[in-house]
């Protein structure tokens, strides 16, 4: 199933995050995917995130597929050129997987092989329009494929609460230009900002999934404000997931206030993209406070 | 050694298209093979028009100091013009791009590498000879040198207060490129299609 087909009908759409093992072991990941995340619509499966070295996303999907999860595959462009980009969403078709997120990706140095070539053969961008060309029976070379195309949900990401909005808004045009059919957002902890940023970007008319990830201590709040581009936990919150230390141990704290913040933006989007790093067991609590 | 090779008549003509242009030619360092001739024909086409209000032929125009010592005696005719057009290598357009700050300052040619000395040029700017300049849809700052990832459809999701997640200390090329285009007023320029590279375009001209 695509998302695309329930963002039309007007359902909120809810997905979350699940990351493949350094390893080969899955049934860990495919034991909670199957316990907190079945009642969802979607599981995104990451690429090689943070450019860390895993099992990778498109076995991952299938295997979630198998048991009948609906997978969003997540490709980036760091690890690959054209040709293996194409070949690898083709295959993806063929296993019968229909969401795709298309994103540029961390560059190599970011990661655990450093000395690793980056790519970036093509983008964010520049990847849409080519599984735009797919879906019209077309390569990027322009060649045609033989029988019918495949079709997708193609995603991409945006990040609203970014300290350079506007130049953020100006990619989301050109990704929407380039064929995006909807958008998973950066993680938001600014509601004001993020609603500013969905006043601007209701022009495109594309549906927009809130991007949640569960605060787990005050640490966590401030190791993010230092290095992850475009989130700001603001002071209030570190202050309150520093308050009650129990509560925020238990993670009580942390889903409160994602709850909270999935309120309050609800009214402006089309969905949740919630991305619990590890705390994949509280998403049914979230999702039940969140009054989702 | 490098090629400066000219852009299809057709791009040259619609930068220039009904506006007033002032050229520059850089002739470079000696490792520059630059089309000396068919740049002549091609300005002499465009003089034409009567929309030229002149032009300088210099080198070394990558040196800052040179170059506004060279730009000295035409102050006139380049406050007439609303796009200074610059036969050079991707180095020179960069630096009077970066001179010039509210004027539209394009690209007539692509940079192209052979092997050997790469030239003479001041280390702030960098041209990587991709052989298809991007100079004329970022504002003049190049995308290639100027953006970690060399992303040519703007920035990732990965700067943080302007900073690239790579380097600390480097400010995002493409959020550089966003204030300059808005400077400009050219914002419009991020809505050109999609752009793919051609990797294959140093083998085009071995051929």
């Amino acid at each position: 199933m695509k998302i695309t087909e329930l963002f039309e009908r007007g359902e909120f759409v809810v997905s979350a995050e699940v990351g493949p093992p350094k390893g080969i072991h899955i049934e860990h990941l495919l034991e909670e995917a199957k316990t907190y995340l079945s009642d969802i619509t979607a599981v995104n499966v990451t690429d090689n995130q943070s450019s860390v070295m895993r099992l990778g996303s498109l076995a991952t999907c299938k295997a979630l597929k198998d048991e009948g999860l609906t997978p969003i595959f997540q490709i980036t462009c760091r690890d690959r050129n054209r040709i293996a980009l194409q070949s690898d969403i083709l295959s993806a078709a063929a296993l019968g997987i229909e969401n795709l997120l298309l994103l540029t990706g961390d560059h190599t140095k970011m990661g655990d092989h450093p000395q690793a070539k980056p790519v970036f053969d093509l983008d964010s961008v520049s990847l849409i329009h080519t599984v735009k060309k797919l879906e019209e029976g077309e390569d990027l070379g322009g060649n045609k494929l033989v029988g019918e195309p495949p079709k997708f949900a193609k995603g991409a990401v945006v990040s609203p609460c970014s300290d350079s909005v506007d130049a953020q808004l100006a990619k989301m045009e050109r990704k929407v230009r380039a064929g995006a059919d909807y958008f998973q957002t950066q993680a938001v902890y600014e509601p004001e900002k993020f609603i500013k940023f969905m006043e601007k970007a209701k022009q495109f008319g594309k549906p927009v999934q809130l991007g949640i990830v569960i605060p787990k201590s005050a640490g966590m709040a401030k190791f993010m404000n230092a290095n992850v581009a475009g989130v700001h936990v603001p002071d209030e919150m570190i202050e309150e997931l520093k308050k009650d230390k129990e509560k925020t141990k238990a993670g009580i704290t942390g889903v409160e206030i994602a709850a909270r913040i999935i309120k309050e933006c609800k009214p402006y989007c089309q969905g949740v993209h919630i991305m619990a790093l590890g705390w994949e067991s509280k998403v049914p609590d979230l999702l039940k406070l969140a009054e989702i | 050694m490098l090629i400066t090779q000219l852009k299809s008549k057709e791009t040259i003509a619609s930068l220039a298209a009904g506006k007033k242009v002032f050229i520059i030619n850089c002739h470079g360092c000696k490792e520059v093979h630059f089309p000396e001739k068919e740049a002549i024909e091609l300005q002499k086409e465009l003089a034409a028009d009567g929309n030229v209000t002149g032009s300088i032929t210099t080198d070394y125009i990558c040196n800052p100091e040179n170059m506004k010592l060279r730009l000295e005696g035409h102050k006139s005719e380049i406050e007439a013009a609303e796009v200074v057009l610059v036969f050079s290598c991707g180095v020179g357009v960069q630096t009077i791009a970066e001179y010039f700050e509210d004027k539209k300052v394009c690209a007539a040619c692509d940079t192209y590498p052979l092997p050997g000395f790469q030239g003479v040029t001041p280390l702030e700017y960098d041209c990587d000879q991709c052989g298809e300049c991007y100079l004329n849809i970022t504002g003049g700052i190049c995308p290639i040198t100027a953006c970690s990832k060399s992303l040519v459809n703007g920035q990732c999701g990965g700067s943080k207060d302007g900073k690239c997640e790579v380097d600390g200390n480097m400010e995002c090329g493409w959020e550089r490129i966003y204030r300059r285009l808005a400077q400009l007023g050219r914002l419009d320029v991020l809505k050109c299609p999609t752009q793919i590279r051609n990797f294959a375009t140093d083998d085009e001209v071995a051929k």
